[in-house]
């Protein structure tokens, strides 16, 4: 199967200092690749010269053959690159339709004037949740109302139902409780099943080996070392992230 | 299906129970509003055995009164569910009112409908300048809108006095008095007005785009930009369509009392500010609607007009009022905590 996104020989330099040097891996449809490393290892700098935030001083980035590289964050979201940040970009006091239809909302027209069509975009909402396995208790009802796990479900919705390819997860499962992270694991599971390409960043083990098809860990800037699950253990990664490349 | 749900119905949402409890809270403003209603009613038939709710000048009055807080309050809401807040609209008023005066005095006292309207549209341009000013020092330059809608108080009130000579303009143009103090089927044309701009903010802000957007940069700007909204521009629109609404009750002013007088607004802008928190408003923004303020500008009007008719001194009504407020505010946070709002 051919990669949907390839990475090739990223490098970003802040002023003097090297931050990530040749960096490059592929992402295949329905594989979640996981960037492991310690704080300041370079993860989210290498995820910002994906989604367009950062430019790389050296190397590029191609999504299905085209050059990404240079464009600007939107352009590379409406190439199908969805980033899910940790916060989630949610707007609290709407519902879960029109969290998911933000920027981009449905409307139809009564006597010629535009009228929000709130029932597309919640009935859109429910099928779209349904389709990972969560069930919308209100979909009237402000997404607060909802727990950390729907929330991060609607963020990753809103990928899906725009038809992103990619789907860039930053420590999704940081600020959830446990059964909440348990959700979340199921819903990257979903993802992977719908042909989706992830790359998950994330510095939790148990994460790791229950999401990964391959861990690519980067220590200091450069990739450490890349390993496929079922090949290496906790131990061996956690010596990759300090540094003691293998 | 069930089998593979990541949560299943789970037993922290119990929706219908939550939402029932929801809309009785938000019931309240229409339920306090029958009650000092009511309340008036029973002590007008006690002490001087005559109605108070059923009498057409009463009505009138009070909406009249109403219609001014609304004018105000109504693009006031939009600039407060997106978490800003607009002080200059008291001057935008003011300065509206001065300007449709001063266009009209020049124009001579036979001056026809064509001059009203040209009066009124350089009145509400006036204010619309006000707006964007805020709109610029808000959005392009970042100011707080608390202090630079501050500044553009002290300067729009500056300005309204410098071109009106520091006097009240009057006017005697039959045309503009007729618009002010007449009626469509009895119906006062300031509530009128009023009604018309009430509905068309209703309409933007709660079946549009845009009002999806002001909500939802009450909430959470980085969304929003995230989401590919410009900001800036829906921010500018904000505080022009508050000066706009705010310099439209400067003109009724003008035509009602044939005169522009600068502090046209001032003693309405707390009122008005008063009306979108009563009426379900948060100052963190997100939340509020065009209902809730028409409600809350009728609970201010009836308990200042209730209580100058119930011949108690006219200055209880700045006590009544800010008990109201505070009731407001107190009936918020006990919704949040009883149904689980914001953390």
């Amino acid at each position: 199967m051919s990669a949907i996104l390839k990475i090739d020989g990223l490098k970003k330099r802040f002023g003097g200092n090297v931050a990530v040097e040749n960096v490059s891996f592929e992402v295949h449809p329905g594989e979640c690749v996981v960037l492991a490393g310690d704080n300041g290892a370079g993860k989210s700098t290498v995820i910002k010269m994906i989604s367009g935030v950062f430019q790389p001083t050296e190397g590029k980035v191609y999504k299905d053959g085209e050059l990404l590289t240079g464009k600007a964050p939107e352009a590379v979201r409406a190439a199908g690159i969805e980033t899910i940040y940790q916060d989630l970009a949610l707007a609290d006091n709407l519902d879960p339709g029109l969290n998911l239809y933000l920027g981009r909302e449905a409307t139809r027209r009564i006597f010629g004037l535009p009228f929000l069509d709130r029932k597309k975009m919640r009935d859109d909402a429910v099928e779209v949740m349904r389709s990972l396995g969560i069930v919308v208790p209100d979909p009237a009802a402000p997404v607060r109302d909802m727990s950390g796990g729907q929330r991060q479900a609607i963020a990753i919705a809103r990928a899906i139902h725009w038809q992103a390819g990619i789907v860039i997860m930053d420590e999704p499962t940081a600020a959830l409780g446990v059964p909440e992270q348990r959700e979340v694991m199921a819903l990257i599971e979903r993802m992977k099943k719908k042909g989706v390409g992830i790359i998950l960043i994330s510095h939790n083990l148990p994460d790791i080996f229950a999401a990964a098809d391959r861990i690519i860990v980067l220590a200091r800037g450069v990739v450490a070392g890349e390993r496929r699950p079922d090949e290496t253990n906790d131990e061996e990664i956690v010596r990759m992230m300090m540094g003691a490349t293998l | 299906m069930t089998g593979s749900e990541v949560n299943g119905v789970d037993a922290k949402s119990k929706p219908g129970e939550a939402s029932f409890l929801r809309s009785l809270l938000n019931a309240w403003s229409w339920l306090f509003l029958i009650l000092i209603l009511g309340f008036f009613e029973i002590y007008a038939r006690a002490e001087t055995g005559n109605t108070f709710l059923f009498r057409i000048h009463n009505l009138q009055s009070i909406s009249v009164a109403a219609s001014q807080i609304l004018l105000l309050g109504l693009g006031l809401t939009l600039v407060i569910v997106a978490a800003q807040i607009d002080l200059s609209i008291a001057f935008s008023t003011g300065l509206a009112a001065v300007v449709m005066a001063l266009v009209l005095r020049s124009a001579g006292t036979d001056a026809g409908w064509g001059m009203v309207i040209l009066a009124m549209l350089a009145g509400v341009g006036s204010a619309a300048v006000v707006g964007l000013v805020n709109g610029w020092l808000v959005a392009k330059l970042n100011v707080p809108s608390f202090i630079g809608t501050l500044g553009t108080y002290g300067i729009a009130r500056g300005v309204a006095l410098i071109v009106a000579g520091g006097a009240t303009v009057s006017i005697s143009n039959d045309n503009a008095r007729n618009f002010g103090n007449g009626d469509i089927m009895g119906i006062p044309i300031p509530l009128v007005t009023a009604a018309v701009l009430a509905i068309a903010c209703h309409y933007l802000l709660s079946y549009t785009r845009f009002g999806v957007h002001t909500y939802a940069l009450g909430a959470n700007r980085a969304a929003v930009e995230r989401a590919g909204v410009d900001v800036k521009k829906h921010l500018i629109k904000l505080f022009v369509l508050s000066a706009i609404t705010a310099g439209i009750g400067g003109l009724i002013y003008t035509s009602r009392f044939s005169a522009g007088a600068a502090n046209a607004g001032e003693p309405i802008l707390l009122y008005a500010v008063a009306a979108v928190f009563i009426g379900g408003a948060s100052l963190t923004g997100g939340q509020g609607t065009i209902s809730g303020t028409v409600i809350g500008a009728f609970i201010i009007a009836v308990i200042q007009f209730g209580l100058v008719f119930s011949g108690l001194p006219p200055y209880w009504q700045f006590v009544a009022v800010g008990l109201v407020i505070i009731i407001a505010v107190l009936v918020d946070q006990s919704k949040d905590r009883i149904v689980g709002g914001k953390s």
